[in-house]
């Protein structure tokens, strides 16, 4: 464990890079003349008539999300199989050819749905 | 003072420190190089007025946005918004500790036998910050920009990781000295694992949203994409980030495919004993093999940004999930075949066998174009 601890006296050093020069530094040489229009939200020039987070998104993208929780687990799970991949020879590939069938059935199924075709 | 201390937190507090100012140095030159060389690239001279050559750009565009006034719309969420560009400095520049520079142990900062793993976990979180930026502007260009980001970033992680399996596979170790150790002894990576290699590099392209995949920041579609309503070191630390992803990508190129630290193939060349055997001007070297290495990568993502034009975002996504995703499956299975066999040398002859077809069938001439666009350029 000894190996990790520097990592978080890292973290810490570099979290106080952004926390230093937003709250410390900028305030006190940058300019500051704001006006009303200047902080309206850009949009091209025209005032915005509604707020973006009323606006709607395609449902793509929450399906996207879906697929890559269960792409990125199935990532995390060859590491360690991949790691000893020539000490458990054929037992592990067959092993693990079952376990990506699997897993390719829906990843065709998604396809043969229009999951995948962004249109 | 306390021995373990002084080994496990000190020193290695003090390499992370050095490294941490070479990556922003780095960072710092990119900013310059990237427009001098664009401006070549396209005939102009890019920026030349500050300093020779230009060279001095690089202190005062930091200093131009520090100065610059700081917006906070009155409409955004205040919160997440001061959030967004302080999210993804955190996991891009606390990589830099994983990463080692040169032989070990004297340059690496901390060794971690799960190192690659390590390296994935942090890095994928920096797609927080620009979800989570592009949200809180309450802007409509900056919310598309994000969730664009975040779509993309999260497309091409899927293949990014499955593209290092291969890898792991042949070297048997998520240990990033162990790989490169591996990479001396036998051939460095990219050979046995070229189709792997590729996918690494238009993954780590994606994953940065470099040209050709810099949809989130379609500057004719989305303004800006999820920087739009930022300015001065906000727009700053989004834009840092970015670069030191750029860098954290092209170092785990390096390692992963191109021999790390070290310059030489099958135990012959610069390998770590003969570094070793220098002291500490091999180590010196190392280190400097291994940044012109970086520097080479770093170069190749200017010439794309100058080269390729943008992709749709159906087309990206199509690359992603159509293409990429199944060759990298591809790409495991025919490895584990090979390692099955017994036969791991024939994949270094099948590489470079790919790897001249591939300089062969893009060095050729190219035949006279015929139709429209021929037509078009001779009425021009």
């Amino acid at each position: 464990m000894a190996n990790y601890s520097v990592l978080l006296v890292a973290a810490l050093i570099v979290v106080s890079v952004p926390v230093l020069t937003l709250f410390i530094i900028t305030p006190l040489v940058r300019a500051s003349r704001a006006n009303k229009v200047k902080l309206e939200p850009y949009e091209c020039g025209i005032a915005p008539t509604s707020s973006a987070f009323d606006h709607r998104f395609s449902v793509r993208y929450f399906l996207i999300a879906v697929l890559f929780i269960v792409f990125d687990v199935e990532t995390v799970f060859l590491f360690p199989w991949a790691i000893r991949f020539k000490q458990l020879g054929w037992f592990g590939a067959v092993e693990m050819a079952a376990f990506l069938a699997i897993l390719l059935i829906g990843y065709f199924y998604a396809w043969k749905r229009k999951v995948l075709s962004w249109v | 003072m306390n021995k373990a201390l002084l080994t496990y937190l000190v020193w290695p507090l003090v390499k992370f420190l050095i490294a941490f100012i070479i990556v922003q140095l780095i960072v710092v030159a990119m900013t310059w190089i990237e427009r001098r060389l664009l401006g070549f690239i396209q005939a102009r001279l890019g920026p030349n007025r500050v300093g020779p050559w230009g060279l001095l750009q690089g202190i005062a565009d930091p200093v131009k946005l520090l100065l610059k006034e700081d917006i906070l719309p009155t409409s955004a969420e205040k919160i997440a918004y001061f959030l967004g560009p302080m999210l993804p400095l955190i996991p891009a520049f606390v990589v830099f500790a994983l990463i080692p520079y040169g032989p070990p142990p004297a340059f690496t900062v901390t060794r971690v036998n799960v190192g690659l793993l390590l390296i994935l976990a942090i890095t994928s979180t920096a797609v927080y910050g620009i979800i989570l930026g592009g949200w809180a502007s309450n802007n409509k260009y900056s919310l598309m920009g994000g969730l664009r980001s975040a779509a993309q970033m999260v497309s091409y992680e899927v293949p990014f990781g499955l593209s290092i399996v291969g890898v792991l596979m042949i070297t048997g170790s998520l240990d990033l000295v162990q790989i490169v150790r591996y990479q001396e002894t036998n051939a460095w990576n990219f050979l046995p694992q070229l189709v792997a290699c590729f996918i690494f590099f238009v993954s780590m392209n994606a994953e940065n949203n470099r040209t050709p995949f810099d949809l989130p920041e379609a500057e004719s579609e989305l303004v800006a994409g999820f920087h739009t309503e930022y300015s001065g070191m906000k727009f700053a630390f989004f834009m840092l980030a970015e670069y030191s992803m750029m860098i954290v990508n092209s170092c785990l190129i390096v390692t992963l495919f191109f021999g790390g630290w070290t310059f030489g193939m099958f135990g012959v060349g610069l390998t770590t004993s003969v570094l070793r055997g220098m002291g500490f001007f091999g180590g010196i070297l190392g280190a400097a093999i291994f940044f012109a290495k970086v520097m080479v990568f770093m170069l190749v993502y200017v010439w794309f940004r100058a080269t390729f034009p943008r992709f749709r975002f159906d087309q990206l996504m199509d690359l992603g999930w159509k293409w990429m995703i199944p060759l990298a499956l591809g790409n495991i299975f025919v490895t584990g075949l090979f390692i099955l066999a017994g036969q791991e040398r024939l994949m270094y002859w099948i590489g470079l066998a790919l790897l001249g077809a591939t300089v062969f069938y893009l060095g050729r001439k190219p035949a006279p174009r015929k139709g429209i666009h021929a037509s078009r350029v001779s009425e021009a």
